[in-house]
């Protein structure tokens, strides 16, 4: 029990760590899509257009985002549990 | 659940929560491909899907164990390659993309699969990647990552390398070589009137000082994965055909009901 507070302690601590240090840098941390991609997309004459279909709006994305992970994150539990059942004790 | 492990999941959680809000990163966006590319890539990938789509019918019926691993794989491709992770020596963000890991435990063909379905629904729901890029994008994580990741794995293991190196090396190239077709892909259709191949160098170059340290962090990622499973239930990689079985067919009964077969918990 004690590692295992230990451990928990550590990862809340890096993300916090993490999460202050990235918050301290200047810039917006653009995807890799906006600094490369969709760069030299619009150098070459060929900017991106908007998607068909669009939720890039306000807090639509993020509601979708966290849809998505937590889907993905059911099945993902749902198929492991399959997998990897858990210890039975005795 | 022991009370130790819900005080780690609650700690995962707020480390999850503390993560930046979505970005997009390696996909090509709507419309950037001219049609006539576009059109070239969905050609190029549809032979592949074609191919995993029947590799999943036979796979289902002979293997008990592939429904479950098809689905873990899949969602977990499907969140990796929309998770952007800030990369502070490039002060942007990108993703890794899973599927070297996907490749060597269910194979390329079927990886191909799970990444049309992932990037389907990104494009579908996140406004990430697009339509008219599906094809090109499919090639890139799907096709050529997929094979990258399992052809170093397979050559490696042949030459004698360790499980866990080989695992690091597949993750790792496999990265590489997505953002390399991504930067083909783009050059191919932009240069114009200018060289190919300087246009290509300038893209992937661009792309170096985020993907060099997410490629190793991928590499990492897919080692960490196949050590686990090597120590919670080995029998699953012979089943799976990631390693020769020790005793052919014991593997992979559906009844088989060792839980932690004596590996490393």
């Amino acid at each position: 029990m004690k590692k295992m507070v230990v451990v928990a302690t550590l990862v809340v601590a890096l993300a916090a760590g993490l999460t202050f240090f990235l918050a301290q840098r200047p810039g917006k941390w653009p995807g890799v899509d906006e600094s490369v991609i969709e760069k030299f997309a619009e150098q070459a004459g060929h900017p991106a257009r908007k998607p068909f279909i669009d939720t890039d709006k306000g807090d639509l994305l993020l509601f979708f985002f966290l849809i998505a992970g937590a889907a993905g994150g059911f099945v993902a539990g749902y198929c492991f549990r399959e997998l990897f059942p858990p210890k039975k004790s005795g | 659940m022991k009370l130790e492990q819900r005080f780690l999941f609650l700690a995962l959680l707020l480390a999850a929560f503390a993560l930046p809000s979505p970005a997009h990163a390696m996909h090509i966006s709507e419309g950037i491909l001219p049609p006539q590319w576009a059109g070239l890539w969905f050609a190029v990938a549809l032979p592949f899907v074609a191919w995993g789509l029947r590799d999943l019918r036979v796979r289902s019926a002979r293997e008990p164990f592939f429904k479950p691993m098809l689905g873990l794989i899949g969602a977990a491709v499907f969140v990796i390659s929309c998770m952007p992770i800030p990369v502070p020596s490039a002060g942007t963000c990108s993703h890794p993309c899973g599927t070297g890991m996907a490749a060597i435990l269910i194979g390329p063909s079927m990886t191909v699969v799970v990444t049309s379905i992932a990037l389907l629904l990104q494009a579908l729901f996140l406004s990430h990647g697009g339509f008219t890029t599906y094809g090109a994008n499919i090639v890139s994580m799907g096709v050529v990552g997929a094979f990258t990741g399992w052809g170093v794995f397979r050559f490696a293991r042949k030459l004698g390398v360790r499980p866990l190196v080989a695992a690091f090396l597949a993750g790792m190239l496999s990265d590489w070589a997505t953002y390399a077709t991504t930067s083909f892909e783009l050059a191919s259709a932009l240069h114009g009137s200018g060289s190919l191949l300087a246009m290509w160098t300038t893209i992937g170059t661009a792309f170096l000082w985020t993907q060099l340290p997410l490629g190793i962090f991928e590499g990492i990622i897919t080692a960490g994965v196949y050590r686990f499973i090597a120590s919670r239930r080995p029998s699953l990689l012979e089943c799976l055909g990631v390693e020769p079985a020790r005793c052919p067919g014991c593997a992979c009964q559906k009844n088989e009901t060792s839980v932690v077969e004596g590996g490393v918990q």
